[in-house]
C-alpha cells in the first residue's frame, strides 16, 4: 500500500483531536493541558511536512522548525508558570484555577 | 482729600479687623475701628460746616469703575449739602456706636467680627450717600443689605437670629428688585446713569409717555415708582415693613445704627436725592405721601402692645419713617431729611438706651418683667427720657423744643400747608403723633417706673452700664435735645433754600416750605403738641394712675388687641400667601422634579447596566478550558464561514 498525502492528514488530524478532547475532557491536571497544546501544534508540524514533501516546496519544513521552537519556548514559560502557581495555591488541578471568575 | 479719608477709613478700620483680627486680637481691633470711625466722625463735621457756608457741589473722583457701550459709571464721590448731612448722620452714630459696642459686648467671643462688620457697613453706607451714580448708589445700597444680614445673624448659633437675617435679606430682594428695574428704565429712558446728565434730562420729559409691559405708561411716574419700590424695602414701608421687627434678633449697637439711625433711611435719602425726578412725577409722589402716612399710622399702632422693649423701638422708627416719606410726597425734601437727622439722634439714643436697660436686666427684654428701673439705672433712665421728649415731640410752638419737636412738628404742618383732601394726612398724622406719645412713655413707664415686676435676684442685680456705654448715651442726649433748635432755622427754615443749595431740587409749583410756615390758623400749630399732651396723659392713667385698665381695655376690645398684637396679621398673611406656596412649589421640584425625574433617571440607568453586567460578568468562569472552548467554536465558526464562501463560489479565491 502506497502511503500519500491523505494518510499524513489523517494522522495529523487524529493527533488534534486528541490534543482538542485532551484540553476539555481532563479534569485534573494543568500539565495535561499544556501537553494537549503540544500535541496539536505537532499535529500542524506532521500538516506543514506532508504539504510541503508533496508540494516540493521546502518553505512548509522551514516553518515547522519555527513552529518547534515556539512551542518549545511555550512549553517552558508553560511550566515556569505552572511551577510559580503550586508555590503560591498548593495545587495545579484544573477545578482549582478559577480565580478569574466574574 | 478729607473726603476721601471719611469715606476710606471705615474701610481701612474694616479690612483690619476683619482680615487681621484673628492675629492682632479683640481689643486691638476694637480700639483701631473705634478710633478710624471718630477720626471720620471729626472729618465729617468739619466738611459739614464747610458746605454749610460754600453751598457748593463737590466731586471727587475717586477711579473710572465700568465703561461698556453706552454705560459710563465712574467712581466719584458727590458731595454737596444733603451728603454732608448724611456724612454727619452716619459717622457720627456709627462712631459712637462703636464706641458703646466696646462695652455692650465686652463678653462676646466674636468681637474682631462684629466691628468689622460695622465698619464694613458704614463704608457702605457712605457709599451710598456719596454716590454719584445710581450704580454706585446700587453698590452701596447692596453693601449695607450684606452688612445688615450679617449683623442681624451675627448670633449666628441662634436660628432666630438666622431666620430673621433670611428674612431681612429676602423681602429686601423684593424692594431692589423695583430698584434695579427703576435704575435699568433710568439707563434706557436717559441713556445714562449719571445723576447731572438724568437730572437735566428729566426737566423735559414730563407727561412723556414709553412702553413698559407693554403697556403706554407715563415715563417719570413709573421710573419713580420703581425706584420707590426699593426705598420701601430699604426703609421698610408699609407691605415690605415685616423684616424690620425681626431684625432685632441682632444685637441691640445694630439695631441702634443700621436698624433706627443709617441704614433704614437710605430711602427717604434715595427720594431726596432724586427729587428732580420725583418732582416731575406727580403720581409717584402721591403713591409716597400716602405709603408713608399709612406707614406711620400703621406702625404706630402696633408699637401700643408690643411687650418687648426693642420691638416698641423698632415699630416707633417704622412709624418715623413713615413721617418721613409722607414729608418727601408732600414734596418737603428738607423737612424730610431734617427729621432723618434729628431721628438719627433720638432713635440711637432710644435704641442704645434700652440696649443699657437689656444689659443691666442680664439681656431680659420683655417690659412685663422690668418696672421700677429709673432708681437702678439713673443716668440710662434720664438718657432715655431726653429720647422720649424728643420722639414725643416735646416743646412749645414758635418758641423752642427738642429735636423731634421741630423735625415732627414741621412734617404735620406741611402736611396741613400740602392741602391733601379733608386734610386727611395732616390729621392721620397728628394722630399717630397721638399714638406715638402714649407707646413711647408706655415704654418709659413699664421699664422704669411703678413697682418692680423683675425676679428679684435679677432687681437686685441690676447695675448701671460702664462708661463706654454712657458716653455715646451723653452725646446722643445732646444731639436730641439741641439737634432741633440749632439746625432747624438752616435745614427747614427761611434760609433753607440757601442751605440746600442745588442738593434738592423743587419744581417751580412747590412752595410747601414757604407755605408751612405762614399757615393761617393758629390751631395747627398747636394741633400735635395737644396729641403729644393727650398721649403722654393717657399713658400716664394707664400705666401709672390705674394699672388696671390695659387689662381691661385689651379684654373689652380682644379682637382688636389681638389684631395689633398680631400686627395685623401681616405675617401670617405673607405666610399664607407666599411663604407656603414657595415652600410647597419647592416640595414638589425638590420630591418630584430632582428626586423622581433626575435622580430616577440617571439611578435608573446606573442600576440597568449594574444588572447587566451582572449578568455578562456569569460568563467569566475562570476555568481555562471554557476559554479554550470558545476559542475552538470561534476558530470552527471562521473556518466554516470560509469554507462555505469557497465551496459556494465554486473557486479557489474570492
Amino acid at each position: 500500500m502506497d502511503i500519500g498525502l491523505g494518510h499524513y492528514l489523517t494522522v495529523a488530524a487524529c493527533l488534534f483531536t486528541l490534543g482538542i478532547f485532551g484540553i476539555f475532557l481532563n479534569r485534573k491536571n494543568v500539565i495535561v493541558i499544556l501537553m494537549s497544546v503540544e500535541l496539536m501544534l505537532l499535529a500542524v508540524n506532521i500538516n506543514l511536512v506532508a504539504f510541503s514533501y508533496f508540494l516540493n516546496d521546502l518553505t512548509g519544513q522551514v516553518f515547522a522548525l519555527f513552529v518547534l521552537t515556539v512551542a518549545a519556548a511555550e512549553a517552558a514559560i508553560g511550566l515556569a508558570i505552572i511551577v510559580v502557581y503550586y508555590r503560591n495555591r498548593g495545587s495545579i488541578d484544573v477545578d482549582d484555577i478559577n480565580m478569574m471568575k466574574g | 482729600m478729607i473726603y476721601l479719608a471719611i469715606v476710606f477709613l471705615p474701610l481701612a478700620g474694616a479690612l483690619i479687623a476683619g482680615l487681621l483680627g484673628r492675629a492682632i486680637g479683640d481689643r486691638p481691633s476694637e480700639i483701631v475701628t473705634t478710633t478710624f470711625l471718630m477720626i471720620a466722625a471729626v472729618l465729617a463735621w468739619i466738611a459739614f460746616y464747610q458746605i454749610g457756608f460754600t453751598h457748593e457741589t463737590t466731586r471727587v473722583p475717586v477711579m473710572r469703575w465700568i465703561t461698556s457701550g453706552e454705560l459710563d459709571a465712574s467712581w466719584s464721590l458727590r458731595i454737596d449739602t444733603l451728603t454732608a448731612v448724611m456724612l454727619v448722620v452716619v459717622t457720627t452714630v456709627s462712631a459712637l456706636v462703636h464706641l458703646y459696642s466696646v462695652g455692650y459686648m465686652h463678653e462676646d467671643e466674636g468681637r474682631a467680627r462684629f466691628f468689622s462688620y460695622l465698619s464694613l457697613f458704614t463704608f457702605a453706607m457712605l457709599m451710598l450717600v456719596t454716590s454719584d451714580n445710581l450704580l454706585q448708589m446700587f453698590f452701596g445700597w447692596e453693601g449695607v443689605g450684606l452688612a445688615s444680614y450679617l449683623l442681624i445673624g451675627f448670633w449666628y448659633r441662634k436660628p432666630e437670629a438666622n431666620a430673621a437675617a433670611i428674612k431681612a435679606f429676602i423681602v429686601n430682594r423684593v424692594g431692589d428688585f423695583g430698584f434695579a428695574l427703576g435704575i435699568f428704565g433710568v439707563f434706557l429712558v436717559f441713556n445714562s446713569v449719571n445723576l447731572d446728565s438724568i437730572f437735566e434730562a428729566a426737566k423735559t420729559l414730563e407727561n412723556t409717555d414709553f412702553m413698559f409691559l407693554g403697556y403706554e405708561v407715563d415715563i417719570l411716574n413709573t421710573l419713580c415708582l420703581l425706584l420707590f419700590m426699593g426705598a420701601m424695602g430699604k426703609s421698610a414701608q408699609f407691605l415690605l415693613h415685616t423684616w424690620l421687627p425681626d431684625a432685632m434678633e441682632g444685637p441691640t449697637p445694630v439695631s441702634a445704627l443700621i436698624h433706627a439711625a443709617t441704614m433704614v433711611t437710605a430711602g427717604v435719602f434715595m427720594v431726596a436725592r432724586l427729587s428732580p425726578l420725583f418732582e416731575h412725577a406727580h403720581f409717584a409722589r402721591e403713591v409716597v405721601l400716602y405709603v408713608g402716612t399709612l406707614t406711620a399710622f400703621f406702625a404706630a399702632t402696633v408699637g401700643l402692645v408690643q411687650n418687648d422693649i426693642k420691638r416698641v423701638v423698632a415699630y416707633s422708627t417704622c412709624s418715623q419713617l413713615g413721617y418721613m416719606f409722607a414729608a418727601c410726597g408732600l414734596g418737603a425734601y428738607g423737612v424730610a431729611i431734617f427729621h432723618l437727622f434729628t431721628h438719627a439722634f433720638f432713635k440711637a439714643l432710644l435704641f442704645l438706651g434700652s440696649g443699657s436697660v437689656i444689659h443691666a436686666m442680664h439681656h431680659e427684654q420683655d417690659m412685663r418683667n422690668m418696672g421700677g428701673l429709673a432708681a437702678k439705672i439713673r443716668l440710662t433712665y434720664f438718657a432715655m427720657l431726653i429720647g422720649t421728649l424728643s420722639l414725643t415731640g416735646v416743646g412749645i410752638p414758635h418758641l423752642i423744643g427738642f429735636a423731634g419737636f421741630h423735625s415732627k412738628d414741621g412734617i404735620i404742618e406741611a402736611a396741613f400747608a400740602g392741602h391733601t383732601p379733608y386734610n386727611g394726612v395732616f390729621w392721620v398724622l397728628t394722630f399717630s403723633a397721638f399714638l406715638t406719645s402714649f407707646y413711647s412713655w408706655r415704654l418709659m413707664f413699664m421699664t422704669f417706673h411703678g413697682k418692680t415686676r423683675a425676679a428679684p435676684e435679677v432687681y437686685k442685680h441690676a447695675h448701671e452700664s460702664p462708661m463706654t456705654m454712657l458716653i455715646p448715651l451723653g452725646v446722643l442726649a445732646l444731639g436730641a435735645i439741641a439737634a432741633g433748635f440749632v439746625f432747624s432755622q438752616y435745614f427747614i427754615g427761611h434760609h433753607y433754600k440757601e442751605f440746600w443749595a442745588a442738593s434738592i431740587y423743587e419744581g417751580s409749583h412747590n412752595h410747601i416750605v414757604h407755605d408751612m410756615h405762614a399757615i393761617a390758623e393758629e390751631w395747627v400749630y398747636w394741633a400735635p403738641f395737644v396729641a403729644m399732651l393727650s398721649g403722654f396723659g393717657l399713658s400716664w392713667m394707664y400705666y401709672i394712675g390705674a394699672p388696671w385698665l390695659p387689662e381691661a381695655t385689651a379684654r373689652t376690645f380682644r379682637p382688636l388687641y389681638l389684631f395689633l398684637l398680631n400686627k395685623w396679621y401681616f405675617d401670617e398673611l405673607y405666610d399664607w400667601l407666599f411663604v407656603k406656596p414657595t415652600m410647597a412649589l419647592g416640595r414638589l421640584l425638590w420630591k418630584g422634579g430632582d428626586g423622581a425625574v433626575i435622580d430616577g433617571t440617571i439611578d435608573g440607568t446606573a442600576a440597568s447596566v449594574q444588572w447587566t453586567t451582572g449578568r455578562v460578568v456569569k460568563l467569566q468562569t475562570g476555568y481555562v478550558y471554557h476559554y479554550a472552548f470558545a476559542m475552538l467554536i470561534g476558530v470552527a465558526a471562521i473556518l466554516t464561514f470560509f469554507l462555505r464562501s469557497l465551496i459556494f463560489s465554486g473557486g479557489a479565491g474570492q
